[in-house]
């Protein structure tokens, strides 16, 4: 088989494969920071919830998850929904991603001293007001390198979708080499992987360079 | 009118009352200075002013507006959150680890406060806040993040910042606890420029020096109560009790 007839087909499954990881992204970073201030609330009931939450995301393979979410989740009396694959997918890895960014942003957050909080209180702010402008910008600096970590294993991470029989850059890849016993799709996808890599650790480096402006 | 009216003011953490039943007025533009040993509770009381810390019983009234009362049962209720929040803008507080916000440069540090809580325009509060880092000497300093600044100029830096809300009443913290010795006396010339202008404050310190010249009263703490309180020349020179003559003894 020609180069780039093979091409094509893998350039679609890569496109699959880069929905999957920005969409998770986009959802998952705000969901995460969410659930990182339910976890930090005083009110028992919602952390204790959000604690219940973490740990069976944690706690359970995210190829589990995937099969719950895609073929399970709609058996469910009444709350039960049939979700197609992309939608179901996406489900699956936003909420467990969120869980991990969670606990990444909740270390961040309490490492935070607690001056800060003492010093915006001092001057009239409220508890939201110096989360807000106070203790998230500083947090956001601290954890610049695991959510840089987390990030990475999600561009892997998409290739579980296979498992749904959606067609992504790795399942493209095994369905050629399986057709045509050429092995070179797997070269191109894991080029692309280490593409993907490569930008994401320069973008979270230029980050992490933006926040040297200043020492604690 | 009183600036502060503290009145039987008792708080515990946990089994260890660190506070009991303390009396305390402040006339305006008054320089009191609470001296005392480590653990007497003179940090604790400073800070139940602006509810850093909750007392038990008592009561709190700042510039004549209630901030907690006694209930029947004798514990202390704080008025609503807004309502308490807005009494306690009145008072501007520095820390002895200055606290500052070290993500944000000295000028935005000086305005944060005003423009989020205040809601004042950005325009119309940097003059302001430049005015006030002249004021501290360190206006050439704006643009710079606090790490970049002595101990003694973060000092200041905190000063101006809690003067830019505006405050009445000016808490200081032990101020000059965390510094080096020769970076005291910048941060104790602003503190006594404060004072000139009439700022009520209420200082707690270990700067016996500070509190004999620009207190008008002293009062000495020990095992959370006030033992002794008096002018600067009655407290240092004849002093009463027998626990303050030790603790002055002991800081010579």
């Amino acid at each position: 088989m020609e180069f780039t007839a093979m091409l094509r087909p893998m350039l679609e499954g890569a496109a699959v494969t880069l929905q999957m990881f920005f969409i998770t992204l986009l959802l998952s970073l705000p969901l995460g920071l969410i659930v990182a201030l339910a976890r930090l609330s005083n009110y028992k009931p919602l952390s204790l919830i959000v604690e219940v939450y973490i740990w069976l995301m944690r706690g359970t393979p995210l190829m589990l998850q995937l099969l719950f979410v895609y073929y399970a989740l709609p058996l469910i009396p009444y709350i039960g929904v049939k979700l197609p694959d992309f939608p179901a997918a996406v489900v699956a890895f936003v909420f467990n991603y969120a869980a991990y960014f969670a606990e990444i942003f909740r270390a961040g957050i309490q490492s935070i001293e607690r001056g800060q909080y003492e010093a915006g209180k001092a001057l009239g702010m409220t508890y939201g007001q110096t989360m807000k402008r106070i203790i998230i910008p500083q947090m956001i600096k601290r954890v610049l390198p695991p959510v840089s970590n987390e990030t990475i294993t999600l561009v892997k991470d998409t290739s579980l979708i296979y498992v749904l029989a959606m067609n992504d850059l790795l399942r493209t890849a095994r369905t050629i080499v399986q057709r045509d016993f050429d092995m070179t799709p797997f070269v191109v996808a894991a080029v692309f992987y280490l593409a993907m890599t490569l930008v994401l650790t320069w973008i979270f480096n230029k980050l992490e360079q933006r926040y040297a402006a200043y020492d604690e | 009118m009183k600036m502060i009216r503290m009145k039987n003011i008792r708080k515990s953490f946990h089994n260890l009352e660190v506070l009991k039943g303390i009396e305390l007025e402040v006339d305006p533009g008054e320089v009191v200075a609470i001296i005392g040993p480590s653990g007497s509770g003179k940090s604790t009381l400073l800070r139940c002013l602006n509810r850093l810390e909750t007392i038990d019983q008592g009561s709190i009234e700042i510039e004549g507006e209630v901030l907690a009362s006694a209930g029947p049962d004798g514990r202390s209720r704080y008025v609503q959150e807004d309502q308490a929040r807005a009494i306690c803008h009145k008072m501007g507080m520095v820390f002895q680890q200055f606290n500052l916000f070290p993500h944000m440069t000295v000028l935005d540090n000086l305005i944060e406060a005003p423009m989020t809580v205040k809601g004042v325009k950005k325009e119309s509060i940097v003059p302001q806040a430049e005015e006030l880092l002249r004021k501290v000497g360190l206006y050439e300093k704006k643009d710079n993040y606090p790490s970049r600044l002595s101990g003694g100029q973060k000092q200041r830096v905190a000063i101006a910042r809690a003067l830019a809300m505006q405050p009445d009443i000016m808490l200081f913290d032990e101020p000059t606890s965390a510094l080096d010795p020769e970076l005291t006396g910048e941060v104790l010339k602003a503190m006594r420029q404060l004072a000139q202008e009439h700022m009520t404050m209420l200082v707690v310190t270990h700067e016996m020096a500070f509190a004999r010249e620009v207190a008008q009263r002293v009062i000495f703490m020990d095992n959370g109560e006030i033992v002794e309180a008096g002018t600067p020349e009655q407290l240092f020179g004849s002093p009463q009790h027998a626990r303050t003559q030790a603790f002055l003894n002991s800081m010579l």
